[in-house]
């Protein structure tokens, strides 16, 4: 166990460092990086300041090598906007964008799970192609939109709620729904092509001779083992909360790490978005590292793989 | 039934009527909506100059915010009424749709040969290659698309290339994947060591003998991802990422509407009706041609 933890752990800081790799090519690929980290009408003595500070006069090994020590003390380079230092301020966001984290999980699996459920015990029925179409939907709708749709119908027709910026209570509602929806689909349809697998073993076959009630068989006895592969879906889940921050904090002017993601582009302010960017990597992998060691934990065939 | 008079004449009639009989049921079974979307969608593409009926791009403030044909106030001028700079969404909607069927068309098949080449080659050479083509496919899936392309957007300029570029940069790691699957699965087979024995080169051996066997995998890929790039080019454009605004494309117009929803619901609501139907007519066709093709893909 302590192997296949170091294991992953090593594989994980390696993604880090392509990551971080890719963020460095391409800020040189495409020019100047200097260019990139003066405002737009910098003259050409700030340009050269700021070349010879951050060291981008150097050869591309020394530059390499203090970008990457600068990541592991946690030094991102400073906001152009802010006048901040970039990871500072991704830190100060981040917990708005937290707050929306366990609303929107909820609304995703408290729809998915019984849907999923619901069509693998009604395999072929009516049921199972109204949850097939909810698939369908919820993979082909761009989530934008359903931000702009939800926003519409709850705000404009039926002004119940609030349609966007964070308040009270009910300004979570809408910004939460739409984060739900880019996993509902997802989730369900693993709920369900596991619970069908769980349908089949011997186990279940067992409980329902010996005359156990169909719905405790199936919530109990088979949900359970079928939520086992659906962990990994958390770590889906995660890396589908980070994109869609972006285009829920956007519609909805949530000050969170999206929104700060898209001011960041909008203001072409490439030390913050680099910045947002590395450290949206990190937390990306270090969930989808937990759910591994989880996972293996749970299930311990894994390990031999 | 089968009697012994039955000549050869007439049999070679009775199999060419099943074979009809056959062709009549997968024609039935052909999903005829999503084919039709599709179809009136690489149309409206390839002809928007002449189909559609007024200037994407032309600005008329006297004709502004008008509603669609069907609401009280629309007129037939404006079938789908037009924006806050009064120019026409239909025409816009028949112009987005090349922008994204350009950027789907071009994504997919550079990233389609670069990760086809790829995962050949990783599930061929194994090894070292192997892991290395690996580890850059899973540092390429960890890290989200969008992200990607904002990067690109800021250090390259917004554009065009930058949308097909960083959604080919996306793309080529999930058809690596894949068809190094099916290339690990081909290549114990007896042809292949035959091929060897022959003394066939390995890239003779990878391009002749095993790529013909992985392209169906391929075609079903290539069109299952039709929609979500088609998804993603309207992500980046909605964020301003994307393609820049003078010309019109699906996303930028939901943002466009984004301010006066409480007004005008039709310039947002009608082109992400537009991606919605489109993306789930690929889907839907994809799966089709999963089905006919390549039943065991379905297992992704």
């Amino acid at each position: 166990m302590q192997k296949y933890i170091l294991n992953r752990l090593l594989q994980g800081i390696v993604l880090l460092f392509i990551v971080a790799l890719i963020v460095f090519a391409l800020a040189r690929a495409t020019g100047n990086p200097a260019d990139l980290m003066v405002p737009e009408d910098a003259t050409e003595e700030e340009r050269q300041f700021v070349e010879r500070n951050l060291g981008l006069d150097r050869p591309y090994h020394v530059q390499l090598f203090v970008f990457l020590t600068g990541i592991v003390r946690g030094d991102f380079g400073d906001s152009i906007v802010y006048k901040k230092p970039a990871a500072e301020l991704f830190f100060e966001r981040l917990p708005n964008t937290l707050k929306l984290l366990p609303l929107s999980m909820f609304i995703a699996i408290s729809v998915a799970i019984p849907l999923g459920v619901v069509a693998a015990v009604k395999r072929g029925t009516w049921i199972d192609q109204v949850a097939g179409a909810i698939a369908v939907f919820g993979v082909a709708t761009p989530n934008f939109w359903i931000a702009i749709v939800c926003i519409y119908i709850f705000s404009v027709w039926l002004d119940v709620l609030p349609p966007g910026r964070m308040g009270g209570p009910l300004h979570y509602i809408l910004p939460a729904f739409t984060l739900g929806t880019f996993s509902i689909a997802g989730i369900m349809r693993l709920i369900r092509s596991s619970m069908l697998e769980v349908l089949d073993t011997e186990y279940v076959k067992l409980a329902r001779i010996k005359g156990l009630q169909e719905w405790k068989v199936f919530w109990k006895h088979c949900l359970r083992n079928a939520l086992i592969p659906v962990l990994t879906l958390f770590g889906v889940f995660v890396g589908g909360f980070v994109t869609g921050a972006i285009v829920t904090e956007t519609v909805f002017a949530w000050p969170g790490i999206g929104r700060l993601t898209i001011d960041a582009v909008a203001q072409r302010d490439f030390p913050l978005l680099q910045a947002v960017i590395l450290l949206d990597a990190v937390i990306i992998l270090a969930v989808n590292l937990m759910v591994d060691i989880l996972y293996a934990y749970i299930n311990p065939r894994i390990r031999y793989d | 039934m089968a009697s012994d008079r039955v000549d050869t004449s007439v049999q070679v009639l009775e199999v060419s009527g099943e074979r009809q009989e056959r062709l009549r049921y997968e024609l039935k079974r052909l999903p005829w909506i999503p084919v039709v979307i599709i179809f009136l969608m690489v149309f409206a593409a390839i002809f928007a100059p002449l189909i559609a009926p007024h200037s994407p791009t032309k600005q008329s403030l006297r004709d502004k915010l008008q509603p669609p044909a069907w609401q009280e106030e629309g007129s037939a001028k404006h079938l789908l009424g037009t924006d806050i700079l009064g120019r026409d969404i239909l025409s816009r909607l028949i112009y987005g749709a090349r922008v994204s069927l350009i950027v789907a068309f071009t994504a997919l098949l550079a990233g389609g040969a670069i990760g086809g080449v790829l995962g050949l080659l990783s599930g061929y050479a194994g090894g070292k290659t192997d892991t290395f083509i690996m580890r850059a496919v899973d540092a390429t899936l960890a890290f989200p698309t969008i992200l990607f392309a904002l990067l690109l957007a800021v250090t390259m300029g917004q554009g065009l290339q930058t949308v097909v570029l960083a959604v080919t940069l996306i793309l080529w790691a999930r058809f690596a994947r894949v068809t190094r699957g099916e290339v690990l699965g081909l290549k114990d087979n007896d042809f292949v060591a035959l091929a060897h024995v022959h003394g066939c080169s390995g890239t003779r051996i990878m391009f002749v003998h095993i790529m013909p066997n992985v392209f169906n995998s391929f075609m079903v890929m290539l069109t299952l991802h039709v929609g979500l790039v088609i998804l993603t080019e309207a992500s980046l454009s909605f964020l301003g990422a994307g393609i820049p605004p003078p010309t019109p494309s699906w996303g930028q117009m939901v943002a466009d509407g984004r301010a006066k929803v409480a007004t005008a619901w039709w310039i947002s609501i009608i082109p992400g009706v537009a991606i919605t139907m489109v993306v789930i007519a690929f889907n839907v066709f994809g799966d089709w041609l999963r089905d006919r093709l390549d039943p065991k893909l379905r297992q992704l």
